[in-house]
């Protein structure tokens, strides 16, 4: 069984880092019934004794004593992972997977990615090794941060650099909220493809998330709830909208709920890896089946179905409707629409009872509305996990590389062009040490480079398919 | 003489355990409808071939179970241990904390050279268990890393370590519209690989299995668990003591030798087919009879048409008529959709298989004129009945059954080839464009040499 570390950055990624790990112990207390800590659980949590004094040592086997997780929280300022520390969650880290300053990066990517980079480099690299050498055979490492701010993107990208160098073996899969139009930050284009650049060059895949999209499904599930529609009734034991166990109106916060949703992308991204199933994927086969090229690794994503991301208690009569709910666009998580768009890859990530036969009627089902690369025709990858998330019978995740990210980018490069143009607050970026021109030009070639590279795609779709001449075998 | 198995990735172990239920429960759980000495005798073959005594009294199976993540071996294990007839040795099992990733270059050289000592050890190890080995038998799909690369791998092993041994590599066929995106790709890989140390490829296909549990077993929400049983029970219908024509009183005792030395005449040809019919389910076996002239007309049918299940065979499909067969092919249209054949073995078990007339299946057109018709064409039978199907019977084929999907699936990897997409991901481990093409080409020879049979 492999691990995995999360190292959660900024004030987004702090926010759903802690709704994750909240979610993780919830599902695998949900399962893990013998309190024995098994290789699932040893997955994202150590088991170590903390009775004694000094380095807690680690137990592999027999009940769980306490449980740490496999992660590092990096913010550069305080309040945020000092909320953590004393929620209910400040037993589930050590106190030495925290690094924290005082003064933020103030919005500002390169005072998160040079300055903060540069002084906080050596500290990051002890910490990594350290929850490295707590893992047995660490495959992946999962990055959550914001493209927006200056922490998350910056400091962010720089760890991203740094994960590169240090452990050239292990997966990198980076969770990314980007910002929305409306963002309130005026520099978040700047800091967005100053990220994208880092991002393009040393991820493994990356899983952007748009929050209108994620406000829009909170709203849904809502919806579902308050006009009682499905005839709810709040269920103690399923993942819940906020930490307290009740569900909470959308318009007091509505950012529990969103990030939420990201958590649950995470957990079903490795369930299969985690439990057991009739047709298991690891998270290598994630970048092995959906990554054809090494600069296209943007993966779309939709959960379904949104009830399992509530407390709502729904009866699961209509299967298939969770699979035609996977390829609609109110269901992504950026806005974007896969359906109209090309297709160069799709895995469907399955939970719970659902077998191979309806997995290939879904298949056959929707086939003919969607248009695949022409390369790629049959471009499934799949996956059955027995263990259906806390509360439900099943769930479908299903991950995308499609041309539809395209729009994402080009508004990020429409913004950064308006602000660009007319060098509005570039001084603020380039009086930190490190920081040029150049970075800026380099990093909008960039994303214009990825950008053209989906064009070049979207151009074959549709056309005439001609396949290449086989090799001939003189007879 | 002993059948060492060797199951390779979570499919191979998966049908592992299936095909070692089935063998058992066919042995124990059924009567056999024939005399008590027959019986005997038949259980007694078959233990010697698949199982090993152990102090406990409970049946040891002669396998060695591979995998380089642990969640499937440990499950393959404790399931066999709580069925109670039958269990694996504890220490006949290789696994790794990760998996291959789907790829087929990292099973094969990464994971193969990194761990052949340690799993040639085990297969070693089960040899030497047996009093006389007569070949190896390994399990594997063809879609993923593990399966296919490190089965790759460890076929080559097997081949330099027992050059005079018999191996016969049972093969997944994956669904067509996809399990794995990269499917084809490890597919071509893993053929052309297998052509070289391999004595013959035995292919199952997920499509048509999946078929069959649909139309035939009437199972509404089919699992893997309801395909994979099916496929152990297609294999056991071969694998299980059966007496051929030269031994007549008593078990073969070379199954893999005996199939080798019918089925594959010429080392170009190793692609095995496999039909057995009827195939019903359990509560509908009470109501049924069938006769020996019904089933044979229905598998050579089957055979000439190339049906993959005895429900909607096409009756229209005929051979070509004899004194038409002129040397070269160019000049003999044969029918469309006619199935060539090169050798067949059918397999009959069950009651009065003594009467059961086989001479439609020596029938010189449905043959290459390279081999005498009854030297391309052997009858396996006992009357020992298999699995509480009163009558049985079951085709290997060596013809053109696999050519079509053959086709499919190298027209769809050169396809992905041409856009080179995915190709970084198998160069990260050593294997080059090179290395395709050169699996592509030995592909494309084969397709070759089967179609203008």
């Amino acid at each position: 069984m492999t691990q995995s570390v999360v190292v959660q950055v900024g004030q987004c990624g702090n926010q759903v880092g802690c709704r994750f790990w909240e979610l993780a112990l919830r599902e695998h207390a949900a399962v893990n019934k013998k309190g024995v800590y098994d290789e699932a659980l040893s997955s994202f949590f150590r088991n170590v004794d903390t009775r004694g004094d000094g380095d807690a040592p680690d137990i592999y086997r027999g009940k769980i004593c306490s449980l740490k997780a496999r992660a590092l929280l990096i913010d550069m300022e305080e309040g945020v992972v000092n909320e953590i520390l004393q929620g209910p969650l400040r037993d589930v880290f050590d106190s030495k997977q925290l690094i924290t300053d005082v003064s933020g990066s103030g919005n500002n990517w390169a005072v998160g990615h040079k300055l903060y980079g540069c002084q906080y480099q050596e500290s990051i690299v002890e910490k990594l090794r350290r929850t490295a050498e707590h893992c047995d055979c660490l495959q992946c490492f999962f990055i959550i941060h914001s493209m927006g701010g200056g922490t998350g993107s910056g400091l962010g990208t720089f760890v991203l650099n740094l994960l590169e160098d240090e452990f050239p073996e292990v997966y990198r899969c980076v969770t990314s909220v980007y910002p929305s139009g409306e963002d309130d930050v005026i520099t978040s284009p700047y800091n967005s493809v100053l990220a994208m650049k880092e991002l393009n060059e040393h991820a493994d895949c990356v899983l952007p998330i748009e929050n209108e999209s994620l406000f829009d499904i909170v709203n849904k599930i809502d919806q579902m709830i308050n006009t009682g529609k499905l005839g709810s009734t709040v269920k103690q034991t399923s993942l819940v909208t906020s930490s307290r166990g009740s569900a909470i109106a959308v318009q007091e916060k509505p950012f529990d709920a969103m990030n939420n949703v990201i958590a649950n992308l995470l957990l079903n991204l490795t369930s299969s890896a985690r439990f057991d199933g009739s047709l298991n994927m690891d998270l290598n086969e994630i970048s092995m089946n959906l990554v054809p090229f090494p600069r296209l690794h943007y993966l779309v994503s939709s959960l379904t179905p949104l009830y399992t991301l509530a407390d709502v208690n729904v009866p699961s009569r209509r299967l298939d409707q969770m699979f035609s709910d996977a390829f609609s666009r109110d269901h992504q998580l950026i806005q974007a629409d896969p359906k109209h768009s090309l297709y160069l890859a799709c895995a469907l990530l399955l939970r719970g009872n659902v077998q191979v036969s309806d997995l290939r009627r879904n298949i056959e089902r929707l086939k003919p509305f969607l248009h695949f690369v022409s390369w790629n025709q049959e471009g499934w990858k799949t996956s059955l996990c027995s263990v259906p998330p806390v509360g439900h019978s099943h769930s479908l995740l299903a991950l995308a590389n499609n041309t539809c990210v395209k729009p994402t980018f080009m508004k990020l490069q429409e913004r950064f062009m308006k602000l660009y143009r007319k060098k509005a607050h570039l001084h603020h970026y380039l009086h930190i040490d490190g920081m040029e021109q150049s970075c800026f030009s380099e990093a909008i070639l960039s994303l214009s480079d990825l950008i053209e590279e989906y064009n070049e795609l979207d151009a074959t779709k549709g056309g005439p398919r001609t396949d290449p001449c086989r090799l001939k075998i003189a007879v | 003489m002993s059948i060492v198995t060797v199951q390779l990735g979570q499919c191979g172990n998966q049908i592992g355990q299936e095909v070692f239920n089935a063998i058992c429960s066919d042995v124990h759980g059924t009567h056999g409808l024939c005399s008590k000495k027959e019986n005997e005798s038949y259980h007694d073959a078959c233990k010697e071939r698949f199982f090993c005594e152990q102090e406990s009294g409970v049946p040891v199976a002669r396998a060695v179970l591979v995998d380089m993540e642990p969640k499937v071996i440990s499950q393959t294990l404790s399931m066999a241990a709580r069925s109670g007839c039958w269990k694996y040795d504890d220490q006949s099992h290789f696994c790794q904390k990760q998996g291959s990733g789907n790829n087929w270059a990292n099973g094969y050289s990464v994971h193969g050279p990194r761990h052949k000592e340690a799993i040639m050890n085990l297969v070693q190890k089960e040899a030497e268990k047996c009093d006389r080995l007569g070949g190896f038998f390994t399990i594997m799909s063809m879609a993923g890393g593990t399966g296919s690369g490190l089965g790759a791998f460890v076929t080559q092993c097997l081949r330099d370590a027992f050059p005079t041994s018999f191996i016969l590599n049972h093969i997944i066929w994956p669904y067509g519209t996809g399990e794995v995106i990269v499917q084809n790709y490890n597919s071509v890989l893993t053929l052309s690989h297998l052509y070289r140390s391999s004595d013959a490829l035995l292919v199952h296909e997920n499509d048509v299995i999946h078929k069959i549990c649909a139309q035939l077993m009437n199972i509404k929400q089919i699992s893997f668990r309801d395909v994979n049983q099916v496929i152990a029970h297609q294999l056991g219908s071969v694998f299980q003591p059966s007496y051929t024509a030269e031994c007549g009183s008593h078990y073969s005792r070379n199954p893999l030798g005996d199939l080798m030395e019918t089925l594959v005449p010429h080392p170009e040809f190793k692609m095995l087919g496999l039909r057995n019919i009827p195939q019903m389910p359990e509560n509908s076996l009470a109501y049924s009879s069938f006769s020996w002239p019904g089933l044979i007309k229905h598998l050579r049918q089957m055979l000439i048409a190339n049906a993959k299940m005895e429900e909607g065979i096409d009756w229209q499909v005929q051979p070509p008529r004899p004194g038409s067969s002129l040397p070269s092919s160019h000049s003999t249209p044969k029918p469309l959709h006619f199935n060539t054949s090169i050798a067949n073995l059918v397999i009959l078990r069950g009651k009065d298989t003594h009467s059961a007339d086989l001479g439609s299946f020596q029938d010189p057109s449905l043959y290459t004129s390279w081999l005498n018709p009854q030297d391309a064409f052997n009858a396996w039978k006992t009357p020992r009945a298999f699995n509480k199907y009163e009558k049985s019977a079951a085709l290997v084929s060596n013809s053109q059954f696999l050519l079509k999907p053959l086709d499919n699936v190298v027209g769809k990897a050169w396809n992905m080839f041409a856009s080179k997409a995915y190709l970084h991901q198998y160069t990260k481990f050593g294997i080059e464009e090179e290395d395709f093409l050169d699996s592509f080409t030995a592909l494309e020879q084969v397709i070759s040499s089967y179609t203008i049979l």
